[in-house]
């Protein structure tokens, strides 16, 4: 593995700048080229990178410590807000760490709400995520398609939780309510129309000529590289691994479903889109199937004692889950008292968006680091909870 | 591998330019949130009582309750504002709200005109008492059946069975163990409302919180600040503040009685003497208090707390007036009564038995000695039933069976008894003949819904086998040849005399029927003894409609003289007799004003 870092000699880096051979940039933090608010600082000579450093913190609103002053149950409402395009990981793992701690276990037909409601969000940030794939490379027609059918999945989520993006919905020890009447056929409705899109996107996406040529072998995620950067989710499934907490940890009713972790060889760029593009397919497939077999009655809610002075037992739990971006664990510490006394959310955009980044930019062509960038499917909020 | 398709293939794009847009004008053709869309906040402000729940569990601290009502018991006038600035539409305040008088609707635009306002108010409302658009949207979101962040039922509190009770004067109640009480005490939100309800204002969220904690002593501490008597109050107690909390407008209230019960009932010793560690200056001043009934002792515990050195009159041979006299064994043991007088004794105040003023004593005597006279005599003066007959040797009153009992007089009531009246001594006096191996039947004047005995007291008088028989008019009381006696009365049909008032039982014209009796209890109701104020030093004393005249602070005419309990506050039960002789030693203390030592 070569030198992550480029050489200083005489205590300056070898791109000096007074040299002229060399360019400093900065890409973000308001740049129509970064995921969200943060930042590189690229050194270019000509077109190519020869060094990237990212930096983050644009986006701090101190989540963790928040967490710290309030009661278990107002930290349900600011958990979600912790990453903006797929909130419900957030709210599931805050509540699920509560659970295990309190011993508590949910009822049957909660679980089922859950794994719908995490499976349909990780759909809605997919899809959102091909679009801004498509953008990054100049696209941005397939952006405009994705954004609205996003829409379509957010009125689903509307219907159900009454909110469109932070839902609230999987409160600690359950979940808020059941489905309401005809959502299924309107589910059926938005899904459908996803799949007619997944097919448009193969068309003018996967087929295009300038995409391919851009996306394949650019960013190449190795083998030996996985540990080392911890790498996770889509971005390691990529690269031929088949890591999925879903299949590896089942939580939730994860095991009661028929599917496999979705491969493609590569590494690249293109093929973690198409990891992407195919793990849609794996979403609706998945929703549909819950929704076929998911008891229709029964709890949805166990009663906690009274939540405005609730003492959660002293101890540590950390639970994890899959989502759209890989493992997001929450680590949470009890002392015994109303108030958690650490919570730590991992994130798993953090690696992928400042090591791995920074790793595989080097040597990149300027205009595609954009597009490298949101092939790592970062999102700044949860680096920055 | 590059194909031709490849390069042909991304024109597929330019299908979508025959194809309806996705977006929406939303400007010409508003769309509604869904169903159950969670939009601006709408209030019952009739329903909601302003317990303030929505603000305490608001983690944005969004919202404010601010006065919009007049307060009542119940109901603390004030409603929430919602700062629209901070709310991030989580909904728990709908969700752990009471009432459930709170509700969003689904309305999501709101446009306010004109910046000129305070930044502070723009955006913000009272959901129900500032008008919007909203206020009438039938949709929004509600709290989705099933799903309960409170605990709406009590945690059951073990009882005697009723043919177990039957047999002996032991406390049919028997109280929570410790885990149950934790139980209890975690249902309560905290909200207060029963604090301003209690007569006396005790502090019910911060003992139940003590309660929670497992902190025995300082729950107890927080008791006797308001309360010199909580062994007793928290068995006996007509707890006001259990009508209007929170939790009972959507389920059952807290068992604020019986906490307070496990409070005193798990204090040990210790705790108990623990209270009268802190040091009393002794002031020059001394009081005396007439009658050792609660309203008394509440105030010669505050008063001995305070330094004055008091004295108590009673014409009993013991501590408790009604508590002990009137109250039977079963729900009361006399050593709980004891425990609470001891304490009281402990603090130095002192006790003349067998004292009555007017008779062993006079009146003038005590207003020349002291600096002050606290009179709470109550209501000993039982009411006769008023018709022919009601001079026989075997009508008796419910009082006077009761302090027998207490007395350990031997009574013999024969084996049938009938209870005229409806009140708490009505079912006391029907239970303790019960007791005492009768056959019981209660007749009441007026219907079942509109006896002012305690629900409770009137189920487990039918599960004590009570027999009840409602609308029945008294009319003549006779001997029968084998001496028992002959009861007629008439039934009585219920009629609304005046739009508002409470329905009037008037003798059906004719109706005459008879029950055989060997015992009659009249139970209804007490009168003030007067004989207290013999002479020159009551005359400035004014009585209207055979009461006391005296201002809140329960100062008489006489500004020595100060009166409370039930002679004198209309609810006449023992929390606000005990509420009362805390606020009259506080206004002696004011006005004799004695020189402090900083």
């Amino acid at each position: 593995m070569e030198n992550l870092y480029p050489p200083i000699v005489d205590g300056k880096s070898v791109y000096d700048l007074d040299s002229q051979k060399y360019l400093k940039m900065w890409q973000g933090p308001q740049h129509p080229g970064v995921t969200g608010n943060m930042s590189l600082e690229l050194d270019i000579s000509g077109d190519q990178v020869v060094k990237c450093k990212a930096h983050v913190g644009y986006l701090h609103r101190g989540f963790e410590k928040l967490m710290e002053r309030r009661r278990y149950i107002n930290c349900f409402p600011i958990v979600c807000r912790i990453c903006v395009p797929e909130p419900d990981t957030n709210e599931y793992l805050f509540a699920a760490a509560m659970e295990d701690l309190l011993g508590l276990d949910i009822p049957e037909r909660a679980k089922w709400l859950r794994t719908l409601n995490l499976e349909l969000s990780r759909l809605a940030s997919f899809v959102m995520w091909l679009g801004g794939q498509s953008g990054a490379f100049g696209m941005g027609t397939v952006a405009q398609w994705c954004l609205a059918h996003r829409d379509y999945v957010l009125d689903l989520f509307e219907e159900w939780t009454g909110a469109r993006i932070y839902h609230m919905y999987m409160t600690p020890g359950g979940v808020r309510g059941g489905l309401p009447e005809g959502w299924d056929a309107h589910a059926e409705k938005v899904l459908d129309g996803i799949y007619k899109l997944l097919d448009e996107i193969r068309h003018v996406m996967f087929n295009n000529a300038i995409f391919k040529q851009r996306a394949k072998g650019l960013g190449v995620i190795t083998p030996d590289m996985f540990d080392r950067f911890g790498i996770v989710g889509p971005n390691v499934r990529g690269s031929g691994s088949t890591r999925d907490i879903r299949k590896d940890t089942p939580y939730l009713i994860y095991d009661q479903l028929d599917f496999e972790a979705v491969t493609e060889q590569g590494g690249d760029v293109y093929a973690r889109a198409k990891v992407r593009w195919r793990e849609v397919y794996q979403s609706i497939d998945l929703i549909r199937q819950i929704l076929k077999n998911m008891p229709r009655k029964g709890p949805l809610h166990i009663t906690l004692p009274n939540v405005l002075h609730l003492k959660v037992p002293a101890g540590e739990t950390y639970v994890r889950a899959e989502s759209t971006r890989g493992e997001y664990g929450y680590y949470m510490v009890s002392d015994g008292s109303e108030y958690p006394r650490k919570v730590t959310v991992r994130g798993p955009s953090y690696t992928h968006a400042m090591a791995l980044l920074e790793h595989l930019a080097v040597g990149v062509n300027t205009a595609d680091v954009a597009g490298l960038m949101v092939s790592l499917h970062t999102y700044p909020p949860e680096i920055e909870r | 591998m590059m194909r031709l398709q490849d390069i042909l293939s991304p024109f597929y794009v330019w299908k979508r330019a025959f194809e309806k847009p996705f977006s929406i004008a939303v400007l010409s053709a508003p769309r509604p949130g869904s169903p159950t869309y969670r939009g601006f906040h709408q209030n019952d402000i009739d329903k909601c009582i302003g317990c303030g729940t929505c603000a305490e569990i608001c983690q944005n601290v969004s919202i404010d309750m601010v006065p919009v009502k007049e307060a009542q018991d119940g109901d603390s006038g004030l409603r929430p504002r919602i700062d629209y600035g901070r709310c991030c539409w989580c909904a728990l305040c709908v969700d752990i709200c009471p009432t459930g008088s709170l509700t969003m609707s689904n309305a999501y635009t709101w446009v306010e005109e004109g910046l000129d306002r305070d930044v502070r108010e723009t955006y913000c409302y009272t959901p129900g008492a500032d008008p919007q658009p909203w206020d009438d949207e039938a949709l929004g979101y509600r709290k989705p059946e099933g799903y309960e962040l409170l605990h709406l039922e009590r945690v059951p509190m073990p009882h005697l069975a009723p043919g177990e009770r039957l047999n002996s004067f032991v406390e049919m109640v028997k109280g929570y163990s410790h885990e149950l009480a934790v139980q209890e005490a975690d249902r309560c939100i905290q909200c207060g409302i029963c604090t301003a309800t209690c007569p006396a204002h005790m502090n019910i969220p911060a003992y139940i919180k003590a309660i929670r904690e497992d902190k025995i002593a300082e729950g107890l501490k927080i008791l006797y600040e308001t309360n010199p008597l909580p062994g007793v109050c928290g068995r006996i107690c007509t707890r006001r503040c259990e009508d209007v909390c929170a939790l009972s407008h959507r389920g059952e209230a807290i068992s604020i009685r019986w906490l307070k019960r496990y409070l005193t009932d798990c204090a040990s010793a210790e705790d108990y003497k623990a209270l009268l560690e802190s040091e009393i200056k002794p002031l020059d001043r001394k009081i005396a208090i007439i009658g050792a009934g609660p309203g008394g002792l509440s105030a010669a515990y505050y008063l001995a707390g305070m330094g004055y050195a008091v004295e108590i009159f009673e014409q009993n041979a013991a501590a408790g007036g009604m508590l002990r006299y009137g109250i039977p064994e079963y729900r009361l043991p006399y050593t709980k009564l004891d425990q609470d007088v001891a304490q009281i004794a402990a603090l130095g105040v002192k006790f003349n038995y067998n004292a009555c003023i007017g008779r062993d004593l006079s009146f003038d005597d005590l207003y020349n000695r002291f600096d002050a006279v606290f009179v709470s005599v109550g209501m000993f003066e039982p009411y006769r039933i008023g018709i022919p007959g009601d001079d026989n040797a075997k009508v008796i009153s419910g009082l006077q069976l009761l302090s027998d009992v207490t007395n350990g007089v031997p009574v013999d009531l024969g084996r049938r008894v009938v209870v005229v009246g409806g009140g708490n001594v009505a079912m006391d006096a029907a239970r303790t003949a019960k007791r005492l191996g009768c056959e019981v039947t209660v007749l009441y004047r007026r219907r079942e819904v509109d006896m002012p005995a305690d629900v409770e007291e009137i189920e487990e008088a039918r599960e004590e086998s009570v027999n009840f028989i409602f609308q029945a008019i008294p009319l003549e009381i006779k001997t029968a040849d084998d001496g028992s006696l002959s009861f007629d009365w008439g039934k009585a049909e219920m009629v609304q005399q005046k739009p508002g008032e409470r329905p009037q039982p008037i003798l059906i014209e004719g109706s005459r029927e008879n029950i055989a009796a060997d015992t009659i209890i009249a139970a209804i109701g007490q009168g003030v003894n007067y004989l207290w104020m013999d002479g020159e030093a009551s005359a400035k004393i004014e009585l209207k409609k055979f009461r006391v005249q005296a201002d809140r602070w329960g100062r008489t005419a006489d500004t020595k003289i100060f009166i409370g309990g039930d002679m004198f506050n209309p609810t006449a039960d023992a929390i606000t007799a005990i509420a009362d002789g805390h606020r009259s030693a506080r206004a002696i203390d004011k006005m004799l004003n004695p020189p402090r030592e900083n």
